[in-house]
């Protein structure tokens, strides 16, 4: 099998008896059952009902505890293993570095993407079983945001791991990131900012640039198509983007951000030292 | 085989490595040896391509580090901590055969030479084996295969005499196209294993030093040892070697590996004060036969 393929599976496989997995399985498929009891799919606001609601309440909580949960995984046990010798071991064995490297972002990603997915595809499940309309753009519209931000956190969380020497240092850097990331999120703190007389497009910039707030954005988009929310950054958003083009920005900006993170992230790690 | 040519290392301040020169060719055994912080792991890192270095490394003229895939396919290696690595031990042989182009089979043969059934622990996590298992299952994924450089760091110190006599018989098989490199802390660990001994201490080669290679790795010595009188501390540590007691319960006798004899004496150096008499032959299967001790 090719090396690349090789060590994804043994990533999976690896993960999958991971504790930490176990966790972010349970808290994935915890949320939907949640969100069922408590009558999620039988309440209605601003027009929307049934699966389209929950699945619009699953994409907000998911986009607060997804990008954590990836980097916190992501460098504490990336750095974890190289930490306790496992790099040490596996990398005297003659795989190339490219295949050891992408091999474990790919197998990483599944890791990561699939209990989101399978709990999203678990509560359609459930309202197809229940008689409920399927939102079908809705599903693979989410599906796919979900895959850019995965991939994205995923690629910084992977740079983070090749640059921290320890997982401490790791997880606190992770921990910083996310926590800029959000506090950028925060439309109050962009408020002030613009009210500081910072120019409205350097604020509507940072927004653009978070991919936080780019997720937080297209996944309001489809109920709030105006982006009343957003107050006036949206203007700017909608003038220069238009919707289709704000969804296009959405799914390609975090696969690039992510895919670059990643790439410097291998040309530092094939030019340091390995363990 | 090997050339290090002014290698050098150094982490921020720390020079770990200075200069090192050093040439290993085929049929070479030697043992690496120096205190902690020697630059021995520094040394066997930077030869399996895994660190940064100035200077030169090579392994029949290829750079380990920008040639690692045809370089480390010639390498066996077996680091002294176990990795804590999670994947079932099907799926660790399976995978380090498929790395190396290897037959996961002859792994697991080599397992079941060393007494490790490898099919007992399929789907078991390798990191939910016992120590000694795990340095089974790590000197069968490097010794079966067609590795023509053996690393290996303190290899046999997990294992049980039976395992570590059929360990030294592979190495014996292995001995005359390849070269060996086995780093530990003290030299009577290994001394018996080795033609050629390295010492390193603060970073450079401090002793090269060839050694008469008279020890057959094969070999296997009786043992009958009389005490002047009993001692439990005595009776549980010839215990660990497998010896059985005799006769007034005075008399140990048991079987010992040839290349471990100087280690075997170690441990009788410490109850030097009890010992009443020492008895060896090598290479006599007569009195191992009369003892019924054969452990084949």
């Amino acid at each position: 099998m090719n090396h690349l393929l090789l060590n994804a599976q043994a990533d999976i496989v690896e993960s999958l008896r991971a504790r930490w997995f176990l966790v972010y399985a349970a808290v994935f498929g915890g949320l939907v059952v949640l969100l069922f009891a408590y009558g999620l799919a039988e309440s209605r606001i601003m027009g929307f009902t049934g699966l389209s609601r929950l699945l619009l309440t699953y994409i907000q909580l998911t986009m607060a505890i997804l990008p954590i949960f990836v980097l916190i995984t992501t460098v504490r046990s990336v750095a974890g293993d190289r930490e306790a010798g496992v790099f040490e071991y596996l990398l005297s064995l003659p795989i190339g570095l490219g295949s050891w490297y992408w091999g474990k972002l790919l197998g990483r990603f599944l890791i990561v993407f699939l209990p989101v997915f399978a709990a999203m595809v678990g509560a359609v499940a459930w309202g197809v079983a229940k008689g409920a309309d399927v939102p079908w753009l809705m599903l693979v519209y989410y599906t796919s945001l979900l895959m850019a931000l995965a991939w994205c956190f995923l690629g910084i969380g992977m740079l983070i791991s090749t640059l921290a020497r320890s997982s401490d240092v790791a997880q606190g850097a992770a921990f910083v990131v996310w926590l800029t990331l959000l506090l950028f999120l925060d439309l109050i703190l962009l408020g002030i900012m613009i009210r500081e007389q910072l120019p409205a497009e350097s604020a509507v910039a940072i927004a653009l640039a978070n991919p936080m707030q780019v997720f937080r954005t297209a996944s309001m988009m489809l109920f709030d198509p105006q982006l009343v929310l957003l107050g006036p950054s949206a203007y700017v958003i909608l003038d220069n983007f238009g919707q289709e083009g704000f969804i296009a920005y959405a799914l390609i900006y975090p696969v690039i951000l992510g895919t670059a993170s990643a790439g410097i992230g291998y040309a530092v790690f094939r030019r340091s030292d390995l363990p | 085989m090997i050339r290090f040519e002014k290698l050098s290392k150094r982490f921020r301040r720390n020079e770990v490595l200075k200069e090192v020169d050093l040439a290993i060719d085929r049929g070479h055994r030697v043992a690496l040896v120096g205190s902690n912080g020697a630059g021995k792991t520094t040394l066997i890192r930077c030869l399996l391509g895994e660190y940064t270095y100035q200077g030169r490394v090579s392994v029949d003229g290829l750079d380990p580090r920008h040639d690692r895939r045809r370089v480390l396919s010639k390498v066996g290696f077996v680091p002294q901590l176990p990795p804590p690595v999670k994947m079932p031990v099907r799926q660790l042989v399976r995978f380090a055969a498929s790395l190396c182009r290897a037959d996961p089979e002859r792994m697991e043969a080599v397992a079941a030479r060393l007494g490790l059934e490898v099919a007992r622990f399929h789907g078991q996590p390798f990191v939910k084996l016992s120590g000694g298992q795990k340095q089974k299952l790590l000197i069968a994924i490097a010794l079966g295969r067609d590795s023509e450089l053996l690393v290996m760091d303190e290899p046999s110190a997990n294992l049980d005499p039976d395992a570590r006599h059929i360990f030294f018989e592979l190495l014996a098989e292995k001995q005359e196209k390849s070269a060996m490199i086995i780093s530990s802390h003290r030299l009577d660990e290994v001394a018996a294993l080795v033609n050629r001994v390295v010492e390193m201490d603060q970073g450079r080669v401090v002793l090269d030093d060839r050694v008469a290679d008279l020890v057959e790795l094969t070999s296997r010595l009786f043992c009958r040892v009389k005490l002047g009188h009993p001692e439990p501390a005595f009776a549980k540590a010839i215990g660990e070697w497998q010896f059985r007691q005799c006769g007034d319960g005075l008399e140990w006798q048991g079987i010992v590996a040839g290349p471990d004899r100087l280690r075997f004496l170690g441990v009788l150096s410490r109850y030097a004060a009890i010992l009443a008499s020492i008895h060896m032959d090598e290479d006599v299967s007569g009195p191992i036969v009369a003892a019924g001790l054969t452990n084949d």
